[in-house]
């Protein structure tokens, strides 16, 4: 029992009408893990989460969630999940803490129980100032955080987080992103989707790339990098690089790994920057400004689809 | 189950009961204080005219017609607008299907909740009437009973249909098309049978006819129209129906 997968799934398919939301995709989910979804808006994270979440039937193929069958244990298995959906479905009329022991009764906790953990979850995301007041003023971070101590009210096995930081301000983002760190290092068992790369680096030990419904790459960050680009990227903007990045690209041949125009810039792949620059300068090209940076997940989401992932 | 846990039910009427200790304020009014106007306006002010219906004074004839339309009008109305608004902006019953809650927990534990608050107005109203001698039976310690089963069969239907539609201008013509005329035709200020015959089978269809007709028997002491069977069996088909066609409808609400 104890390294059977969390989550298991086999050419596991989600159609709404004539559209294919999930196109076949396999997933093992190991206790302890923290995995992510990575892809574009529509790419399929969304539905396959809500499946895992026991709240949207499969079309077809097998998936287990905790060792059990979501179509016929959908209630055991959601006794064990903590969800923190994407749109934020917190209730404006009851206060923060209220927000929680409501919330934690559905999972048939005691009044005495859910009070001790409102207040301890309050504790863990800093809201115990906030406690007695009501939801609506809080800013889209603390409601956030509200959101993810609701999904732990029930001290679940899985924590499923649809797009936690999306919409949030940089500042909220870092205060979240440490919060589920330290989630993660108690060994609780996260899944994440999201379309930040800086966040999936962050986050997860492992995740897959899907676009178009269909898992395209899978790893962990540092391998798919390893994979899919180089050890960095030197990012070359020239004056008159909107009409003519192609012909850069096309005097560029040769420098580096590889080259890559954008319609704002040319990108060219190395693993070594600096030396790569040196020989940009050498062949005389002047950019007008220039960047040398370690490769992220969002250089491997270009190779393997050709676009850029947030759009 | 161990001590200390509770049924699925239970924690979603556990919600609705925190809702309203933060809400209460704004329904006192249309629960408590209404059905005193209007029994002191119709009853005492229109009864002055009236003199005398059925044997009994106006004021004990209209009592147990404004009792039921309290419950009816607290069950209606809780139905539309506030489940409507949990699917579609609190999503409170999002929040409740990631959870153990299924959905008939979800319509029968607002349900529940409706009866105790529409309750709560009836044994108000009931402690006033004392005081104006409008019971004059110990079997108006059943209309309680009676308002419970009408509040059931009000509420289910409604909430299926709240829970169908997805624009609230729908609720206007259900409070134009059933709201009001069961209030103003179905026995509650003058005898159905003074309707022409050709109206009268709208009367006996609305629930609220049942329910008067229940209520007045009760407090003042004599039969009802119809055989008690028939009236409780009319209101628990809409309840049990009702209840029915409202967990399809969450279900199919909440399933994608």
């Amino acid at each position: 029992m104890a390294d059977q997968p969390l989550i298991f799934a086999r050419d596991l398919v989600k159609r709404f009408g004539d559209f294919t939301a999930v196109d076949g995709i396999d997933l093992e989910v190991a206790p302890g893990e923290a995995f992510g979804f990575l892809g574009p808006n529509g790419a399929g994270k969304s539905s396959t989460m809500r499946m895992i979440g026991c709240v949207s039937v499969p079309t077809s193929g097998e998936l287990r969630i905790l060792g059990m069958d979501p179509v016929r244990d959908g209630t055991a298995i959601r006794a064990r999940l903590g969800v923190c959906p994407q749109l934020d479905n917190l209730d404006p009329d009851l206060t923060v803490r209220e927000n929680l022991t409501t919330y934690a009764r559905y999972f048939g906790l005691s009044r005495s129980e859910s009070h001790r953990r409102a207040d301890e979850l309050l504790e863990f995301v800093r809201l115990s100032d906030r406690a007695k007041g009501k939801v609506e003023p809080l800013s889209g971070g603390m409601k956030r955080r509200l959101t993810i101590a609701r999904a732990l009210v029930n001290e679940p096995d899985l924590v499923l987080l649809d797009e936690p930081t999306t919409g949030l301000d940089p500042q909220a983002r870092h205060l979240l992103w440490e919060r589920l760190f330290r989630l993660k290092q108690r060994g609780t068992t996260l899944v994440l989707t999201t379309h930040y790369m800086d966040e999936a680096e962050q986050l997860c030990d492992r995740l897959v790339v899907m676009d178009g419904g269909k898992i395209i790459a899978e790893g962990s960050p540092r391998s798919l990098i390893e994979t899919y680009s180089t050890a960095e990227v030197v990012e070359l903007r020239f004056p008159d690089g909107l009409d003519f990045n192609a012909d850069y690209a096309a005097k560029l041949a040769g420098v580096g790994e590889r080259i890559d125009p954008l319609p704002d810039r040319v990108l060219v792949y190395a693993d070594d920057g600096d030396a790569a620059l040196a020989e940009v300068h050498r062949r005389g090209l002047t950019p007008s400004t220039v960047l040398v940076r370690r490769s992220t997940l969002e250089d491997v989401f270009l190779q393997l689809t050709g676009r850029t992932l947030v759009d | 189950m161990t001590a200390g846990t509770l049924h699925p039910t239970l924690a979603v009427l556990n919600r609705q009961l925190t809702l309203y200790r933060r809400l209460w304020q704004a329904s006192i009014f249309s629960s408590f204080v209404l059905p005193v106007l209007f029994l002191i306006s119709i009853g005492i002010g229109v009864g002055r005219y009236v003199g005398s219906v059925e044997g009994v004074d106006y004021l004990s004839w209209i009592v147990p017609g404004v009792l039921a339309s309290t419950a009816f009008q607290i069950a209606l109305g809780e139905s539309t607008y506030a489940v409507l608004g949990d699917f579609k902006y609190v999503r409170a019953y999002h929040a409740m299907r990631a959870t153990p809650v299924r959905p008939v927990d979800m319509v029968c534990g607002h349900l529940l909740y409706l009866v105790l608050r529409a309750e709560a107005a009836v044994l108000a109203f009931l402690v006033v009437v004392v005081f104006f001698g409008g019971l004059h039976s110990p079997w108006s310690l059943a209309t309680p009973v009676v308002c419970g089963l009408l509040i059931a069969a009000t509420a289910a239907p409604v909430t299926a249909f709240a829970a169908r539609i997805d624009h609230d201008s729908y609720f206007s013509l259900l409070f134009r098309l059933v709201m009001i005329p069961s209030t103003l035709f179905a026995g509650v200020f003058f005898p159905v049978e003074q309707l022409p015959a050709v109206v009268r089978p709208l009367a006996y269809a609305s629930p609220m006819w049942h329910g008067v007709e229940m209520c007045r028997a009760a407090t003042l002491g004599r039969a009802t129209a119809w055989p008690l069977a028939v009236h409780v069996g009319y209101l628990l088909v809409w309840a049990v129906g009702g209840v029915a066609l409202a967990v399809l409808a969450f279900r199919r609400r909440l399933e994608d």
